[in-house]
């Protein structure tokens, strides 16, 4: 009996309690637990209404959307004044630029873009986007409150729109056509509140031509769609619009986007809603010093229509055999050459490119010479060193512009016009003409020759975000194949890297143990 | 089986030893996965369970401390130059032609000269080393900030090394539990605490040992 016993508590020491606190290590050491919830209070449910269609001024009959904008300002005190400081109106604002330092102002009135390549010259189709009726040209006045358009962004009938090409104008009497009609204002007018999906997604879905050509992750899907696509947005989900987000204060809509700014301000952050802490985990909340959010929980992008990739300006112009111009598909039915706008590369379900960012944004402006290709039109400031990066996705859109091979300069071409004949690239596909006034107008110098040349522009990505269950996966790059971070070498990361010298020397010692363990045996075994 | 030969080592040690050794196990194939090397439990198994293993190795590491201090046991850890030459000579030649271990245990001798000096290593360098790179490891991600430790790479490429050095100790260590009396000998005295009688030559001086340890046995019990 007590020969068991003894051997019973050998057995014990030395087997059953080591497993038993392995075990409890391993079983307490995998536990994860629930993620925190965020809340959220939608800005539908919070927002008084007041029935507009009482109100006599806006029963009276309107012949122009400018006596609707003196509608509105002759109850809604001030708020002309408010947007008409923000750069949904002025297009600009005055950002200190990183690298040079240089403070400027910055827009979509003045910069570069990797798409259309620049809207100034251009204002009959891109000034469509400005949120003012008729910023035809140079003659503007930024200071007339009537010129703001209060509707578009306001507008809850689903029927009120800004005619192509018009410079902001709705359909007028004249210019009505098929598809483009004269809203009708008093209905309208009647019938306004806070901004919805549509009212924000008619520009910013849009952007570059077609829906989802631009951003990637903003697209007219986002409407009325799934938790799998944008776990926010979705109708069956917590059913966020834009401005649950994007809140506003004085007509200043929280939010930053660096393909336009600069300046680390403004922005809106996950951790608002989320905290800083929102895994209720110690390893997954310690990424979030280094990771943004959107690099794990957006795996991959424009996930239902396709965005633009590529856009290669050189091959524009060619003609059909009888002189038209010529339209391309791809096999997914997205255009892959257009005589006006040349060579495109369309994808959906885009895994990003991942890039430190803190942010800060430098531009390539008019003006600016470039030194390495491709030119970067913006790019994202931040490296791991920066204690303030974070390592972000982001769409990298790359193309050919047309650039000064004497001044190094990229140069502003005239696309738009209402007909033949005036030097439009888009009507007359004349390179040389198109850009001599495209400088022209922007006031720049041109030498008269011109090349084409690699460029890239930079989007960070923070949109669609998706369902927890969908988000990256720790091998994804943590793996030293294939890691989504292969590009980003200024740290060690685990996993992906290794000491080639200490794993030989390592492996080496291994070796050498087993060599003299064996070597020993056998000559106790043969002695 | 009686209570007859040499008690070597006591409950806790065994404990310790046992625990210890599935620890080290755990941490060597989780680390190694961490590492990239292959792909055993997955990478988040293999970085909860390598962290973990290492909190209760830490707590253990503690408690050994303590008891060695509180026993005196420390003193069997202390290198010395005594019969160095001899164990290095039984273990190259020796060994082959069936001599007797140069060196008689005793429970405040139970280590030879050449364990003294690989066991110190392992408990005074080898594994701070791992505990402070490991620690680090853990808390000091980003080593930018607050302070500018140039990079992450130090910590982990020490980490690395010693984790080679610990799987090279592993190796030699098995095979040396072989090289007892008995090929048995040394792995059952870990497991029962005792090296039995029938594997010693008796000695009158291993008697008085074997009775002063028999006495600490029940002082201890």
């Amino acid at each position: 009996m007590k020969n068991f016993f003894e051997k019973f508590i050998s057995l014990f020491i030395a087997l059953l309690l080591p497993m038993l606190v392995v075990f409890l290590t391993i079983y307490f050491g995998i536990q994860r637990d629930e993620p925190h919830k965020a809340e959220i209070e939608l800005k539908a449910d919070r927002t008084k209404k007041s029935d507009h269609s009482e109100f006599k001024v806006l029963q009276q009959n309107f012949t122009n959307p400018k006596q609707v904008t003196a509608a509105c300002i002759s109850c809604h005190n001030q708020r002309d004044e408010q947007i008409m400081k923000t750069p949904h109106w002025t297009w600009e604002r005055e950002h200190k630029l990183l690298g040079t330092g240089k403070v400027t102002k910055i827009g979509k009135k003045n910069i570069h873009n990797n798409f259309c390549t620049g809207a100034v010259g251009n204002n009959g189709s891109c000034m469509r986007c400005h949120i003012g009726y008729g910023w035809e040209d140079k003659n503007f006045d930024f200071n007339d409150p009537t010129n703001v358009d209060c509707l578009v962004c306001h507008d809850k009938t689903g029927t009120y729109f800004k005619q192509k090409s018009m410079a902001g104008w709705p359909a007028t009497t004249e210019t009505a056509d098929e598809e483009f009609k004269v809203p009708d204002y008093n209905y309208i007018s009647q019938n306004v509140g806070a901004s919805g999906r549509e009212n924000c997604g008619v520009c910013h879905f849009h952007g570059g031509g077609g829906n989802n050509v631009k951003h990637g992750d903003l697209e007219q899907e986002l409407v009325n769609t799934t938790k799998k696509v944008d776990v926010h947005m979705a109708a069956e989900g917590t059913n966020m619009t834009c401005i649950d987000c994007h809140t506003t204060k004085d007509h200043n809509i929280m939010g930053r986007s660096y393909s336009v700014s600069a300046e680390n301000t403004n922005r809106i952050y996950c951790s608002d809603c989320h905290t800083n802490t929102p895994h209720n985990d110690k390893v997954l909340d310690y990424h979030t010093r280094k990771i943004a959010c959107q690099t794990c929980h957006i795996p991959v992008y424009a996930k239902k229509n396709a965005t633009s990739m590529y856009w290669d300006w050189s091959v524009a112009g060619r003609k059909d055999e009888n002189g038209g111009k010529i339209k391309e598909y791809d096999a997914d039915h997205n255009y892959s050459y257009l005589s006006i706008k040349g060579h495109f590369v369309f994808d959906n379900n885009v895994i990003p490119e991942y890039k430190w960012f803190n942010g800060t944004a430098n531009h390539f402006l008019p003006g600016d010479k470039y030194s390495e290709l491709p030119v970067k039109i913006n790019e994202l400031g931040g490296k791991y060193a920066d204690s303030t990066s974070q390592i972000w996705p982001v769409k990298v859109h790359r193309g050919k512009q047309a650039f000064d091979p004497v001044s190094k300069e990229i140069l502003s071409v005239k696309l738009f016009a209402h007909k033949q004949g005036e030097g439009a690239f888009w009507e007359d596909l004349d390179w040389e003409e198109a850009i001599r006034q495209g400088m022209e107008y922007n006031e720049r110098e041109w030498s008269g020759k011109y090349e084409f040349i690699a460029t890239e522009a930079t989007w960070p990505i923070n949109h669609m975000v998706s369902e927890k269950e969908n988000s990256l996966k720790c091998t994804q790059c943590h793996t030293r194949e294939g890691s989504r971070l292969a590009g980003l070498t200024d740290f060690y990361l685990p996993g992906r890297d290794y000491s080639k010298w200490i794993d030989y020397f390592g492996f080496f010692i291994i070796i050498i143990s087993l060599i003299g363990v064996i070597t020993h045996a056998t000559f106790r075994i043969i002695r | 089986m009686r209570k007859t030969g040499l008690y070597l080592y006591s409950k806790f040690e065994r404990f310790w030893h046992w625990t210890q050794m599935l620890l080290v196990t755990l941490m060597v194939i989780t680390g190694f996965e961490v590492h990239g090397s292959f792909k055993l439990l997955g990478y988040e198994n293999s970085v909860r369970i390598h962290s973990a293993s290492a909190w209760t190795f830490m707590g253990l590491a503690l408690l050994s401390i303590f008891w060695m201090f509180v026993t005196r046991q420390y003193v069997n850890f202390i290198p010395s130059r005594a019969n160095l030459k001899e164990q290095i000579n039984y273990y190259m030649s020796g060994i082959f032609k069936g001599e007797v271990h140069p060196i008689r245990k005793s429970l405040f001798n139970k280590l030879n000269p050449l364990q003294k000096l690989v066991y110190f290593g392992l408990l005074i360098f080898i594994f701070p080393v791992q505990i402070f790179t490991g620690i680090a490891y853990m808390y000091y991600h980003y080593p930018q900030n607050p302070i500018d430790a140039k990079g992450f790479e130090i910590a982990v490429y020490t980490h690395t090394l010693g984790a080679f050095m610990v799987v090279a100790f592993i190796i030699v260590h098995v095979y040396m539990i072989t090289t007892g009396n008995t090929i048995a000998t040394n792995l059952r005295a870990m497991i029962s605490g005792y090296e039995k009688e029938e594997d010693h030559e008796p000695k009158v001086e291993n008697k008085e040992n074997q009775e002063n340890n028999i006495v600490n046995e029940s002082n201890e019990a």
